[in-house]
Parts: structure tokens; sequence; C-alpha cells
């Protein structure tokens, strides 16, 4: 499995969460805070779910939780995809 | 003295025709919006009419932001308060928040949102279903989703009376200008043309399993065999009258009286109530049978609603005794967008002296003594229309408007 990308996080925020009208999700975004974005956390709930889906990862929502940021999280995925086990992933 | 309620904005979606004044020359020209629908393949269902509003853009009316999280019902609540905002020419920072607030009128939620969610929940699995499933398919989202887009942050709530509830809700939001809020948007949207939404009126028993989209919703005909679905409805916005004066707003019109009552257990043998909630809506209003100059009845195109309506209806005004029309036959049925519908067609027919037809009605049912207005736009001198409308489950509103007091 490939890593996570920000193209890949920002690809997923615009299909499930849509974005703000004065927003531009591109790098520079990467370093700001999500409710600056305009996203709140049901949107982040939804992003969640979708990258488990798709990348076959379990997050854990404590980790998630303290991920304020485009940067954090897509950082938090891939320590959970290098940290996977494959016991974890049949689980999941 | 008590506050005046002013209808100072609209927004409309209807099947007929988008935006306000499209829907009235629409209604005026007697044009139908009632089809086979196209929404889904409607093949495997006994009623596959339904008045479906054609060419709304969801790109365009629709922030990228809300279009995952709303279904097509609060897509309709959030254009046509953004319309109904605009027309009443407030700008957004002109009150502060807690002066505005919203009441809107639910008869379904977000149905297709929901029916796609389940979906997802029991073929594949919870992971799955949308996070927004949380409230996108509640009765209250319309009001929920509009007070945050226009940071309404006054009384805000919904009110659940089937299609009654269009007038329920335009009632509780006067009901909070005479306590003193400047400003409510209200009315109400429905839009549930999905599978899950059309099987839900397919068990009430009381939708026309009718091919031809002119005979098939045909209220006070002798052929009345139930009523086609429609979506779409109205928002408004309602203010005091003094501060709407005070600033130069256009009124359309005043809410001056209104009446909801309840009817008995079915079998109690004791007789339905819209009479009574008739004469409360005129006394509210003080005025007299006489002062109405037309009556958009609620029409359930079922012979027995039907009968019971006509009959509150001459034991008010007298056989014939006042011009009776249904322009819900060129939408359908819009739960509870119907009425808030009707109040802006109510208006706009006093403001233009002219009544629209009830169209496809060729035979009335002898015995209702009501004076129908079919065929063709009639015209009508007066300043007070009564708007009807009940509910499934024993449901009866009514609601006088009047004509701006200077026009």
């Amino acid at each position: 499995m490939s890593a996570f990308t920000m193209e890949d996080l920002f690809r997923i925020m615009r299909e499930c969460a849509g974005e703000e009208e004065a927003v531009d999700l591109s790098s520079a975004a990467a370093e700001q805070e999500f409710s600056v974005l305009g996203y709140d956390s049901l949107a982040l709930m939804e992003a969640i779910s979708r990258v488990e889906r798709g990348f076959g990862v379990e997050l854990p929502e404590d980790t998630l939780g303290e991920a304020l940021t485009p940067a954090a999280f897509v950082d938090a995925v891939n320590a959970a995809l290098a940290g996977r086990t494959p016991a974890v992933e049949a689980a999941g | 003295m008590t506050a005046t309620a002013v209808v100072t904005g609209v927004g409309v979606l209807a099947p007929n025709g988008i935006g306000a004044q499209e829907y009235w020359s629409a209604t005026l020209r007697g044009e139908s919006g009632i089809g086979r629908i196209t929404h889904f393949d409607p093949s495997r269902y006994p009623s596959r009419l339904a008045g479906e509003v054609t060419g709304f853009s969801v790109r365009d009316h629709i922030p990228s932001r809300l279009v995952p999280q709303t279904d097509r019902t609060t897509q309709f609540a959030l254009a046509g308060s953004d319309w109904a905002l605009a027309d009443c020419g407030l700008t957004a920072d002109s009150l502060p928040a807690d002066a505005r607030g919203v009441v809107t009128a639910s008869a379904s939620g977000g149905f297709e949102f929901g029916q796609r969610e389940l979906g997802h929940l029991w073929g594949k699995d919870p992971k799955h279903v949308s996070a927004y499933m949380s409230f996108a398919w509640f009765y209250a989202v319309n009001s929920g989703q509009v007070s945050i887009r226009h940071d309404l942050r006054g009384p805000t709530g919904v009110v659940v009376t089937d299609q009654a509830g269009g007038l329920d809700a335009v009632a509780q939001a006067r009901r909070r200008i005479r306590g003193g809020t400047p400003l409510m948007l209200t009315g109400g949207m429905d839009a549930s043309l999905c599978p899950y939404g059309l099987a839900a009126q397919i068990s009430a028993g009381i939708l026309s399993d009718s091919e031809d989209p002119t005979r098939a919703y045909l209220p006070f005909d002798a052929a009345a065999d139930g009523h086609v679905p429609g979506e779409g409805g109205a928002m408004l916005t309602l203010e005091d009258a003094r501060r709407a004066r005070e600033r130069g707003a256009r009124s359309y019109g005043e809410i001056s009286g209104y009446a909801a009552t309840f009817d008995p257990r079915p079998g109690s043998g004791r007789p339905a109530n819209l009479e009574r909630a008739v004469r409360g809506a005129l006394a509210d209003a003080g005025l007299r049978p006489d002062d109405i100059a037309f009556v958009l009845a609620d029409g359930a195109g079922e012979p027995e609603s039907d009968r019971v309506e006509a009959q509150a209806l001459t034991a008010v005004f007298g056989p014939e005794g006042v011009p009776v029309t249904v322009p819900k036959t060129m939408t359908g049925r819009l739960y509870s967008g119907a009425a808030p519908l009707d109040l802006v067609t109510a208006l706009f027919a006093l403001r233009d002296g002219v009544v629209p037809p009830t169209v496809h009605v060729d035979r009335p049912a002898t015995g209702y003594a009501i004076d129908l207005v079919t065929g063709s736009p009639r015209p009508v001198d007066g300043d007070a229309a009564l708007v009807l409308a009940r509910g499934r489950g024993g449901f009866n509103s009514a609601m006088v408007v009047r004509r701006p007091s200077v026009a």
C-alpha cells in the first residue's frame, strides 16, 4: 500500500464535504486548521471513514482528534499505515 | 396593540416554475408540471406520476460545502430561503442575529438521503454510512441548515403536521413576530420523490394510479380518485409591519387570521372540524365570510375529504358563495410545501385581481355546491383570501391573508 498524500486528503475532503467558496485546498492549506478551512468535526468523521475504507486502515479516534491541520492528519494516517499489521488488516 | 405580520419576501420552487414570477405566470396560464416520474424508474410502482421540479441546478444554487450533507429537500429550502431573503431586501447584517429566526414545516425530512444511507448500512456496513446521516434526514434539518447559513439565532423550530404544517409553521412565525422578533423566515419544502418516499405515500392508499397526467388529480371532480405527489414549496420572510414600513420594504400582504383544529378519531361518528378552523381564522382576522374574495382549498382529490371540505365551505359561505380554486392541480400535492406556495398564490392573486384555475377538473361532482374556478383564470375584486390545508391524521388549518393596507 502506497503512502497517504496531501492530494489524497484534499480529494477526499472535496468528495465527502465539499469546499468553502473562499477556500482553496492547495499546498498552502496544509498547515491551516480544519476549522479555518471550514471543516467541522462531522466533516472530519466523514473523511476518516473514507480513508479507512479506501486505504484499508483503522484510524484511532483519539489520534485523529489531535490532528488539527491537514498536514497532521496526513502524518497520522501514514503512521497508522506504517504500524498496520496483517492481522489488524484482516480483522478490519 | 399586537404587532401585524407582513410578508416581505418570497422564494418559490414549484413543478411548474422555479422562482415566484415564473411560477405565477405558469399558474395563470394553467400550465401543469405533472408527468411521469423521471427522478427514478417508477415502472414497478402502481403510481407513476408526480409533479417534479425540473431544471434546478444544485451547482448553481448550493455551495459545494453543503452538497454532500443535504437532501434535495434541504437544497430546495436553502435556495428558497436565499431568494426570499434577497426579495425582502434585508442584508445579512442589517439585524442582529438573535433578531431573526426560522420556523419551517416538514412532512418527511430528507427521505432520499436516508434511503441511500440505510442502503449503505444494510448493503455494506456501518462504516459506509455518511456522518451527515446524523441530521440530514431529520424533520428539523431545513430549519437547522437555513439557520446556520443565514446566522438566524432567534426563535427556531419545525412543525410536523403533514400538509397542514405549511400553515402551522407560518402561524408560529407570526406568533414570534408578535412576540417581538423583527424577522422570521418561514414556509416549507418537501422533495421525497424517491422510491422510499413514493412507497410511503402509496401505503397510505391515497395516491392516484392513473397514468394520464390530466386525469390523475381531480379534486372536487366526480372522477376524483386520489392525488399526485409533488415536490417543492415556498419560503417567506415575515416582518413586523411597522418595522417593514419604516425601512421602506415592499409588503405582499398581511397574515391576518389563523386557526387550527383536529378531527375526531375515524369511526367516532362525530363530524370533522374543518368548519371550526375556517370560522376561527375569520374571527382571528376580524372578518366576515363576505370579506373573503376567494378560497384556495386543500383539495385532497379523495371523495370523502372533498365532501367534508365542500360542506365546510358551504356552511360558512353558503352554496356557491365564494370562488374556490385548487392550483395544486398543476403541481401535485407538495405536503409541507403546498400551503406556503398557496399563500404566495393568494397574495399574488389579491395583488393582480385574478384567481388561477383548477385545471383538468371538467365534471365537478354534484352536490358539493361550491363555485369552483375551472378552465381559465377568473377576475376577482377584494382584499382578503382564505387558504386551507389539511394533513393526514386529522389536521385542519385555515389562514386568512390580506392585501397590504397601503398599496
